[in-house]
């Protein structure tokens, strides 16, 4: 009976039911665990604020550097003709499966003092990277970043080339034709692709806290700030930070969410 | 201005090898089926593709491509404007935005970019609706604004590519009529590239067929439309093509049979017959035409008053009939007919 109405046979129907449950239930437990009572006190306990503040502006460096760095990278790999090319985008992609701790380790042995990079730069400016705020934003934009490569590369990809064939007929050189016509026509592409990426940012953990620490107000940031809570004996204060996590992913998906739905017909 | 080309390029297993010559305001078309070559060499003379060699020079002076001397012009340095079958308007741009781009990249001011779009745009019809997305224009304004585009710059060679094949057939009739008073006023050349004999005929003034990558025809639209060459331009024009071997007034044809002509013929000759002037009986008639033949029909298709039918036999032919005689005459696929043609209606000339 059951089967005939909703149409999905039995051994879908179950491991599918059972897979949501999974998924959903966490996020249950959260929100009935949530001391409500309470909540406002935690949310303005010292430091939170902070962490909060500090996960958004190093999210959305990293995402500003992603951009400023990825849509070349991304136009390059989806528009050249290189035969490196298949290589230069395994390379690129590499972080996307690297666990992040291992990416951590990797920035700390070219960018810390000792580093390939970071003795020359410690030397020349005096400068260390290491345990700073722009340590995190870094650790966050080597995660962060081929998030948003692959997906405007997708976009560059799905659109038609031949508008830049129609531009350069009519006198744009391959810059401008990349500025006035390429940019807008794979814009909603490239913001997916930051929206994707800054939510990432925003969730770091693991090359963050190896690469740049858990310092309160220089390094900790929201994820790194609900792991010492619940490490040191505060439930209450890490399920609040985590509802705060949790909002403004829901929010981050509504936005994309928004944007494929919203702006696909528009661009066909 | 007047252009020469030499187009040696390769696309997948086709080697195109065309040589062009456009005179200064001459309208030439290319004409030939699907996958002949004719997109690739219309995309060599944009700059758009690298030719694997030849030249083209224009005024006999500025090489646009030279392969030998290592000299190739990128496409935005080229004074050309080019149409391509769906019109491609920038989806994000305004109708006169669009029609301004080539105007704004060449470094006119906006002011005086936007008052050249909309008179350009007043010229192909469209007053009015230059504030509007490309979405929200029909295909006929779309390639009308299109060409407005091409021709903002005043380009000095323009080129078509398939520019009324994504139209539907009212619209096509409308937009050739109109990009024929633009050629008209248009200074500079155009290469138009169709599958469509009557674009050709419409709108140039001379014809080169392409096939296969090669040229196997050129002249003026009446001399390819009268004496096609091929079989390919001969079933365009809607003439059934005989290559024979010309004795006095006969042609033997290669493929078996004999056609009898109205004039004295020698070696080797195409003998062309219009559809209109063959005539179908269930039995043999007699009397004076001299070209009688067995023949069966393979098909009919309905051609508005009249049907069109494709016999074979020894002369394989293309016949129209009134739809009243094909009913009249009881005919069916597989119905074995005569088909008469009188001689003075057989075209002949040397192969």
């Amino acid at each position: 009976m059951r089967r005939d109405r909703t149409g999905i046979p039995l051994p879908l129907l179950v491991p599918a039911s059972l897979g949501v449950a999974f998924l959903v239930l966490p996020l249950i437990g959260l929100l009935v665990r949530t001391p409500w009572a309470t909540l406002w006190p935690e949310l303005t306990a010292p430091g939170v604020g902070e962490a909060l503040r500090l996960s958004l502006i190093s999210a959305t460096s990293a995402t500003v550097i992603s951009l400023l760095l990825g849509v070349p990278l991304a136009w390059v790999l989806a528009r050249s003709a290189g035969r490196g090319r298949s290589v230069l985008r395994a390379l690129v992609t590499v972080p996307l499966v690297l666990p992040p701790v291992v990416g951590g380790v990797a920035l700390f042995l070219v960018l810390g003092r000792q580093g390939l990079v970071g003795r020359w730069l410690f030397e020349w400016t005096g400068l260390t990277i290491p345990f700073t705020t722009p340590a995190v934003v870094i650790a966050e934009t080597f995660v962060a970043m081929p998030f948003l490569v692959i997906s405007v590369e997708g976009a560059l990809r799905a659109a038609d080339a031949r508008f830049e064939d129609v531009a350069a007929t009519l006198g744009a050189d391959r810059w401008t034709t990349f500025r006035r016509v390429t940019l807008p026509l794979v814009a909603p592409g490239i913001a997916a692709g930051s929206v994707l990426c800054w939510a990432r940012a925003l969730g770091e953990f693991g090359a963050t806290i190896t690469f740049a620490g858990n310092f309160p107000g220089t390094t900790q940031t929201m994820p790194l700030a609900v792991y010492m809570q619940l490490e040191s004996g505060h439930p209450e204060a890490a399920i609040a930070l985590s509802l705060v996590l949790l909002v403004v992913s829901l929010a981050t998906l509504l936005l994309l969410r928004d944007r494929w739905l919203g702006r696909a017909p528009a661009a066909a | 201005m007047s252009l020469t080309a030499e187009v040696r390029v390769r696309r997948g297993a086709l080697d195109v090898v065309v040589d062009l010559e456009i005179a200064d305001r001459q309208v030439l078309a290319v004409l030939g089926p699907n996958g002949a070559g004719k997109s690739s060499l219309l995309r060599v003379l944009s700059g758009l593709l690298q030719p694997a060699a030849g030249r083209t020079v224009v005024d006999g002076e500025q090489i646009w491509d030279d392969v030998a001397a290592g000299v190739r012009l990128p496409p935005y340095r080229r004074a050309l404007g080019m149409v391509f079958q769906d019109s491609l308007l920038f989806p994000h741009l305004s109708v006169a935005d669009n029609v301004a781009f080539g105007l704004r990249t060449r470094g006119t001011r906006r002011a005086d970019a936007r008052a050249a779009a909309e008179r350009w745009l007043a010229r192909v019809g469209l007053e009015g609706l230059g504030e509007r997305r490309p979405g929200g224009l029909s295909g006929g304004q779309a390639q009308r604004a299109a060409l407005a585009r091409a021709l903002v710059g005043d380009p000095r060679l323009l080129l078509l590519d398939e520019p009324l094949s994504a139209l539907d057939a009212r619209t096509r009739l409308t937009v050739r009529a109109e990009l024929r008073r633009h050629l008209a006023e248009f200074s500079g050349s155009t290469v138009l590239v169709t599958h469509d004999p009557v674009d050709a005929l419409a709108l140039a003034d001379r014809v080169v067929v392409v096939e296969d990558g090669h040229v196997v025809q050129a002249g003026t639209p009446l001399e390819v439309s009268r004496a096609p060459r091929t079989d390919y331009v001969a079933r365009l024009v809607g003439l059934s093509l005989l290559p024979g071997t010309g004795a006095g007034r006969s042609v033997r044809l290669d493929g078996g049979g004999e056609v009898a002509v109205a004039e004295e013929t020698s070696g080797p000759v195409f003998a062309a017959v219009r559809p209109e002037s063959v005539a179908l009986y269930l039995a043999r008639p007699d009397g004076s035409p001299r070209n009688v033949w067995p023949a069966r029909l393979a098909g009919a298709t309905p051609h508005g008053a009249t049907v069109r039918c494709e016999l074979v036999g020894d002369v394989p032919l293309v016949a129209d009939v009134t739809a009243a005689a094909f009913a009249e005459l009881g005919l069916v696929p597989g119905s074995q007919v005569w088909a008469t043609v009188k001689a003075s209606e057989v075209a002949v000339y040397a192969r």
